[in-house]
């Protein structure tokens, strides 16, 4: 018997209730994607034409830290550009020949739009196929907006991807073939990789590759998985390529990992039996893993504010196998299609907010008074200062989060605050000075001193 | 266009945010795309504030554009009144918004909302974050101060009431204002001057409006307060004191000037109680700080500081100035004409690195971005400036300025140096497996310093710079300070590698230049101690 797709999800009265709103938003642009894809593919940089708010923006997500020097960088916009003062493609092509001048080894440059020069309508695609004309073959120029006005925080990274589709290899084989897209950590492509072999499944390629010299080759035969839910349009131009979307839930947890890759191994006729022997192990291991984490999970309840889109795969996970209670599931923006299995899969009535006015999710956050809160880094200090327990959602688009062996990772993140609040016996908020306005009193040691 | 990898300064706004944030009632409305309010985790991570920054952004999108983003922003302004009650708003733009041309200042007078609503221009593709603090602060002031500028008389101080200042230049996001605000106010105390308005740090609308009670105002961050307490001084007659109390010499120089300006007893300066660093730098064990070269980098008024307690109080000699504050260059090009160093006027990150790189000081004294440039290049550093870092927010009281202040920073300062009787020793025993050329300041531990995993990463990955050739009596080394051809005996090479790390950059050069100088083309054992002969340490 060969393995079953996951059953595709009936519409009906178990639908999530949705939402949506306009309002302030708090959340990342797609800059922000340049952060991780910018370790991922290990020969790739990225050039933000845009302001010094951008550069500011890059450095300050990405923690005000230099631990090597980075593959990214901005190329500012004047005053002289705007004006017109100077032919701003001019100016472009001085900065690249600059950087290519100091980064010899770069053999992908990305031209990365931003809120600015989308305004002014600098044409950066013209600017990448004059640019590529110039340094391919030796490195390849490409361009994508990852603007605030276009892009919400992980949408950079489909933007990235989809200005890589065109440039794909035609797949020449009549081969089935396996394309992960989504940027994962690497030892999570590994053990995929290793799962999927064991099934009989070798022609596995990940997109984006680590190395943009190895870019996977796509056509008719090509089966696409998606790894991450935000990553509408690289699927439709993989589409339109000829790749075939495997429908899945998202592979966090035992149950969406289980879905995800028996997706994978009906599409390639794989064995009930082969499928068990390649996943029973890692499945058991990730469920025990779970199991420590359930009895401080189970039963609290948890409000999402918008951030990755990767919160209902994540609220799906949390409330089906550690029992979490929803009390909303906030998104930037709902791709219902990319997420239909992970909406069918939570619990009956759950409310998501598609969307946001960041003040009157803050007001019902407090009357929900949730057990934790996932949020942005902006609101997360000021929400525990309330007495809320908080989640930083960046943490989750950071950190190897998917497959089985990341499972029990996953719980101990949303574990974690709780474990920190048993422990911590002093400064809870209702006892503390308040700090910030005022400024520290100042410590007795200080005036004694000297 | 400008290629930026990292930046000193953010945009113009985020000067205006540090300035709301750190009032107590003042809410900004900021025209400004989804993605802007990436500037709150600076507040809320960075200093750890447990409160939202007082910003509403109206973060519009592209399918605003085509409609009314003019209308997005009234609601966002009324919105925000409604809900924070601020006793004054700020509207402004970011640097897209700027691009659309919407009018904040006009769209915001005409909802008549019955607070002061102060416009912001803040031209976010000229100017940077600290002139958009010290722009914000001026027009908040200015707007609030309208009324009682208007025909202001002075009144003479009532006979036996105590002399009152204001504080000026304090934001959040500072380095160290939270406790320089303390250790001045501190110091004013034990002179007998109280502490009118600190502003804006902790400032409310009302406070501002108090400003003129005072009989001077203190410019404590000329960069943020210069501007300010220049108008004040025109339309209160409020004189300014504008020495910044960093460093013994400085401070003292402060508390003289108070004492004038406040019509004191000048005995009162003589009771206040000192600071520790010049008995520490007199010390017999600070010999081995004598001479130590410097280099300095970071915003004006703390590199001037600096640059004054290195040469005067510790015995360095500075080697090199610069700071990335425009608005100050002028200052810093005379400090370094002074020091008869070259200043290095840059925002430019790379080009700072290139200047440390050449200058090969033994300490850096710069900002987070130079104590990573200090890393790579094996220097020792220690922070004296903005941009900050989480770690720039001790939870340890740990002023900069006042005698206090003075000796926070002779602590922190020693702390990444050799030791006295280490570095000799280094010198006599290099064989020492331990005192290998890795290997950081005892105090320091692994990890540390110099050794550590990004430093030897970098280590790695750069072919190290002194090939010697197996099997020949010669090779061939790139001259580091010239372009002409010189080569180092291989016997040479390896008694230069017996000087320590941190010095030997120096003695190349030196031997080089030496080597040049004499015609010499071979650089032999001798050639390496007639340089040092002839140059001295």
């Amino acid at each position: 018997m060969t393995v079953h797709a996951p059953i595709a999800p009936a519409a009906g009265c178990s639908e999530p209730v949705v939402q949506r709103q306009r309002g302030q938003h708090a959340v990342f642009c797609g800059l922000t994607g340049i952060i991780w894809m910018h370790r991922k593919i290990q020969d790739a940089f990225f050039l933000v034409v845009g302001s010094r708010t951008c550069a500011h923006l890059i450095q300050s997500a990405a923690g005000v830290m230099i631990f090597a020097e980075p593959r990214f960088a901005t190329a500012i916009l004047e005053e002289r550009d705007l004006a017109g003062m100077v032919d701003a493609h001019e100016e472009l092509d001085r900065v690249v020949d600059q950087l290519l001048a100091r980064r010899p080894d770069i053999k992908l440059l990305f031209l990365v739009g931003s809120c600015p020069s989308e305004v002014i309508k600098l044409d950066l695609g013209r600017a990448a196929q004059r640019l590529d004309k110039r340094f391919n073959p030796g490195c390849r120029v490409l361009s994508y907006s990852g603007s605030g006005i276009e892009t919400t925080f992980t949408q950079g990274e489909d933007a990235a991807l989809s200005a890589m589709v065109p440039g794909l290899p035609a797949s020449g084989t009549p081969e089935a073939s396996l394309l992960i897209v989504g940027a994962l950590a690497d030892v999570v492509e590994d053990q995929f990789r290793r799962m999927l072999g064991e099934m009989g499944i070798r022609n596995v390629a990940f997109f984006p590759p680590r190395r943009s010299t190895d870019m996977p080759s796509v056509g008719p035969n090509t089966h696409m998985l998606l790894a991450q839910p935000f990553l509408a349009e690289t699927a439709r131009l993989l589409e339109t390529r000829g790749a075939q979307r495997l429908a899945a839930p998202f592979p966090l947890g035992v149950e969406g990992t289980t879905a995800w890759l028996a997706a994978a191994a009906a599409a390639f006729g794989v064995q009930q039996g082969a499928f068990d022997a390649a996943t029973s192990g890692p499945r058991e291991r990730a469920t025990k893993a779970l199991a420590r984490y359930q009895p401080e999970l189970g039963g609290k309840s948890i409000f999402f504010f918008p951030d990755s889109q990767l919160e209902a795969p994540l609220a799906r996970f949390l409330a089906n196998e550690v029992g979490m209670r929803i009390a909303e599931v906030g998104v930037p923006y709902l791709h219902a299609k990319h997420l239909a299995h992970d909406m069918a899969l939570l619990p009956a009535g759950t409310l998501i907010t598609e969307g946001a006015d960041v003040d009157q999710q803050m007001d019902r956050c407090r009357e929900a008074r949730p057990d934790l809160v996932v949020c942005g880094l902006g609101l997360a200090n000021p929400l525990e200062a309330e007495g809320l327990n908080t989640k930083w959602s960046i943490e989750l688009v950071f950190t190897p989060i998917h497959g089985y062996e990341q499972a029990g990772d996953l719980a101990e993140l949303f574990a974690r605050p709780f474990n920190r609040k048993a422990r911590l016996k002093v400064g809870a908020p209702q006892s503390r000075t308040a700090f910030a306005r005022q400024g520290d009193p100042r410590p007795a040691e200080a005036a004694s001193c000297s | 266009m400008q290629l930026t990898v990292w930046t000193y300064e953010g945009p113009p706004h985020v000067g205006a945010i540090r300035i709301a944030t750190a009032m107590k009632d003042v809410h900004y409305v900021l025209h400004a795309p989804q993605g802007d309010t990436y500037a709150d985790l600076l507040f809320t991570m960075i200093e750890r504030r447990d409160h939202r920054t007082p910003v509403t952004y109206t973060t519009f999108q592209a399918r605003d554009l085509g409609g009314d983003t003019a209308d997005i922003f009234q609601r966002a302004c009324l919105d925000a009144h409604e809900r924070f009650k601020p006793a004054a708003i700020l509207v402004g733009a970011s640097c897209t918004a700027e691009l659309l041309q919407d009018n904040p200042a006009g769209l915001a007078a005409a909802l008549n909302l019955p607070v002061p609503v102060v416009p912001l221009e803040l031209p976010s593709y000229q100017k940077k974050e600290n002139w958009g603090a010290s722009e914000t602060f001026y027009r908040l002031t200015r707007a609030l101060l309208a009324d009682r500028a208007q025909g202001f008389v002075r009144a003479e101080r009532a006979p036996g009431s105590r002399p009152r200042c204001n504080l000026l230049g304090p934001t959040a996001l500072g380095f160290r204002h939270r406790d320089d605000i303390t250790e001045v106010s501190r110091l004013l105390a034990q002179l007998g001057v109280d502490v009118n308005v600190v502003a804006p740090f902790g400032a409310s609308v009302a406070d501002i409006a108090r400003i003129p009670d005072a009989d001077f105002n203190i410019s404590l961050y000329p960069e943020i307060a210069d501007v300010t307490a220049r108008w004040l001084e025109r339309t209160f007659r409020q004189p300014t004191i504008r020495t910044v109390p960093i460093g013994v010499g400085a401070t003292t120089d402060f508390i003289h000037e108070v004492v004038k300006a406040a019509g004191l007893d000048p005995a009162v300066a003589d009771t206040v109680i000192g600071s520790r660093l010049p008995w520490y730098s007199r010390s017999v064990d600070s010999t081995y700080l004598t001479g130590k070269r410097v280099f300095i980098f970071g915003d004006a008024t703390h590199v001037i500081a600096a640059a004054r307690i290195a040469t005067e109080e510790m015995g360095f000699t500075v080697v090199g100035v610069g700071t990335y504050t425009r608005e100050f260059a002028r200052e810093v090009r005379a400090l370094a004409e002074k020091l008869g160093v070259e200043a290095l006027i840059s925002e430019d990150y790379l080009e700072v690195e290139a200047r440390i790189s050449e200058l090969q000081p033994e300490l850096v004294l710069g900002t987070q971005m130079e104590r990573h440039i200090a890393k790579r290049l094996r220097v020792a550093c220690a922070v004296i400036s903005a941009p900050v870092h989480v770690q720039d927010f001790p939870a340890r009281y740990s002023p900069q300025m006042g005698f206090e202040g003075a000796n926070v920073i002779f602590d922190s300062w020693i702390h990444p140096l050799m030791m006295g009787l280490e570095e000799h020793l280094i010198g006599m025993f290099r064989g020492d497996f331990e005192f290998s050329d890795g290997a950081a300041a005892s105090h320091l531990g692994a990890g540390h310093g110099s050794h550590t995993a990004a430093a030897d990463a970098r280590h790695d990955a750069v072919p190290a710079p002194e090939p010697v050739m197996a099997n020949a009596a010669i090779s061939a080394i790139p001259p580091a300070a010239t372009g002409a051809s010189i080569i180092w005996a291989t016997d040479a090479e390896l008694e230069l590698k017996k000087i320590p790390f941190f010095v030997r950059g120096k003695a190349r050069r030196n031997t080089e230049r030496f080597a040049i100088q004499q015609g010499v083309d071979l650089i032999t054992v001798d050639t390496l101690y007639d340089a040092k002969a002839h140059f001295g340490r």
